[in-house]
């Protein structure tokens, strides 16, 4: 069998026996519905919603990705300052670190009392909160650790400060930043859902799987748990293309 | 196009918090245009000190550093620079990172002709195969030729080169001695060149400078007689010979290990 043929049958396999495997338990140990649904209940749920799986799916994904953009420009806007000016490293910090620190669960109650109603506003506002912390990090040390002598061949020309950034730092910090955006969009996609799930009356396919837990309905909350994965995969994916066109420079051939 | 290089009296120091540590003394040194000098020394006697000093980056306490005549207080285009890392970067082709400094300098070439310069370059260090290629597809003395190759693109008329073969192996860096010289003769600039190597310095250059000590100050300077056209072999005549062991004993005086005899 070919390496192309098994790196795409492979986890297709994994998959299969993943789902059979679930399947037996739930026959297996001949639970209920309302107690565990089994993968043979989930397209049906889909089916019967799926007008509002589409709708909510795609509230889900602009939000966890405008939010996501944001923490990107504000977190790359933090990451330059504190990059470049120790003094701002150690002023802000210790801010930064705090402002992680506090677990984004105990916020989204908080932002969804502050501005009562604005789902879309509120659910982007924590999408932004819980991702752009390691974007900013991880320019910041990309930044601050070049080498004296990469800044010291255009410097030695003449150049500007801005032109050693956009010619030789930024580019050098790509990789470090796309690193940084895989967790981010993780991080960005946790942040809707919470959101999500908290705010009554509201959308996305947080809201959908708050739905099911009020009507006690399994099969749908296990549905909306598959299509969150679908989407979560398409990110990170989106995110590893990205990658590969602006810094696949920095994947070398593996030796053997 | 050359210039005369003057280092006229230049002191400098390093400080770090309370305490200042002095790394040049009252130096002095001259370049004539076109002529390539190697600057020799003990272990952290202030030779990279030097080389920032010479290309701009860096200004001294006091003294000064001249370039036909003209006093250096910021770094110029007319300066090339290679470092013992050759610095090349990795999302760029070799061809692309030999251009770069034409990206920077003013000139009025087309980006075709910088290409061409730089193609024409990579040849002459026997690089033509692997202009498109990835910094990281090369081995250490091909991405030191790029880099010399680099440092030569805009026509320098001074070239500062700090230990750039230290960490290449002994055959290639002579194979990159050789490449140096004919650089030489095709290109016009003056030459400082700091090394560890004293093959290096009397291989490469037209007078060696010996540094003493930290703070260090021009402690001895030598002629080198070698012939133009030298060859490694140039280097096990008994002149040569002569030249390698005075420098040898001018160093071990600097490391003051040895009195100097009262000549």
């Amino acid at each position: 069998m070919s390496e192309r043929m098994k790196g795409i049958l492979s986890p297709i396999i994994a998959i299969v026996l993943f789902l059979l495997f679930w399947e037996w338990l739930v026959w297996y140990n001949d639970w209920p519905n309302y107690k565990m649904a089994s993968p043979s209940d989930l397209w049906p749920a889909f089916w019967k919603f799926r007008d509002l799986f589409a709708m909510y799916a795609w509230d889900t994904l602009w939000r966890t990705v405008v939010g996501l953009a944001l923490a990107v420009v504000v977190g790359v806007a933090f990451g330059v300052v504190m990059g470049f000016s120790k003094t701002m490293r150690t002023a802000l910090y210790p801010l930064l670190v705090g402002f992680n620190a506090v677990p984004k669960a105990t916020v989204v109650p908080v932002v969804a009392l502050i501005f009562v109603g604005q789902h879309d506003f509120n659910t982007v506002l924590i999408a932004f909160m819980i991702s752009f912390f390691p974007i900013a990090v991880s320019v910041s040390i990309g930044l601050s650790t070049l080498e004296p002598e990469y800044r010291d061949i255009l410097r030695a020309l003449g150049a500007s400060k801005l032109t050693v950034f956009w010619k030789i730092a930024l580019p050098k910090t790509l990789p470090e930043f796309f690193g940084a955006l895989k967790v981010a969009s993780t991080l960005a996609f946790i942040g809707t859902n919470l959101m999500e799930i908290v705010e009554p009356h509201g959308r996305g396919l947080g809201h959908l799987f708050d739905s099911g837990k009020i009507n006690a309905d399994y099969p749908l909350m296990f549905a909306v748990l598959i299509a969150l994965a679908v989407l979560g995969i398409l990110l990170y994916y989106a995110v590893v293309i990205l990658e590969k066109i602006f810094a696949g420079w920095a994947e070398r051939e593996p030796t053997y | 196009m050359s210039v005369d290089v003057g280092i006229e009296n230049v002191s400098h120091a390093y400080t770090t918090g309370q305490q200042s540590l002095p790394v040049l003394d009252k130096l002095n040194l001259t370049i004539p245009a076109g002529q390539f000098t190697a600057v020799v020394g003990p272990s952290g006697c202030g030779k990279s000190t030097l080389t920032r000093l010479a290309s701009g980056l860096m200004a001294p306490d006091s003294g000064a550093v001249t370039l036909n005549e003209e006093r250096v207080t910021s770094p110029r285009s007319t300066v090339g620079m290679a470092f013992q890392n050759p610095v090349l970067l990795e999302w760029r082709t070799i061809i692309e990172n030999v251009v770069l400094p034409m990206e920077i300098v003013k000139h009025d070439l087309t980006r075709n002709q910088c290409l061409k310069r730089a193609a024409k370059l990579l040849e002459l260090v026997g690089l033509a195969d692997f202009k498109h290629k990835r910094p990281s597809e090369l081995s250490g003395g091909m991405r030191q030729r790029a880099s010399l190759c680099r440092a030569l693109v805009h026509k320098p008329d001074l070239l500062i080169l700090d230990e750039p073969f230290g960490a290449l192996d002994a055959f290639t860096r002579e194979d990159l001695w050789q490449i140096m010289r004919e650089l030489r003769g095709r290109e016009s600039f003056t030459g400082l060149l700091i090394t560890h190597d004293l093959r290096e310095s009397v291989f490469l250059a037209d007078q060696v400078v010996v540094l003493s000590g930290r703070p260090a100050t021009c402690q001895y300077v030598l002629d080198v007689t070698l012939p133009e056209d030298r060859r490694i072999d140039s280097l096990y005549t008994p002149e040569a010979v002569e030249m390698l062991a005075t420098l040898r004993e001018q160093i071990e005086i600097a490391q003051g290990r040895k009195q100097e005899v009262a000549a």
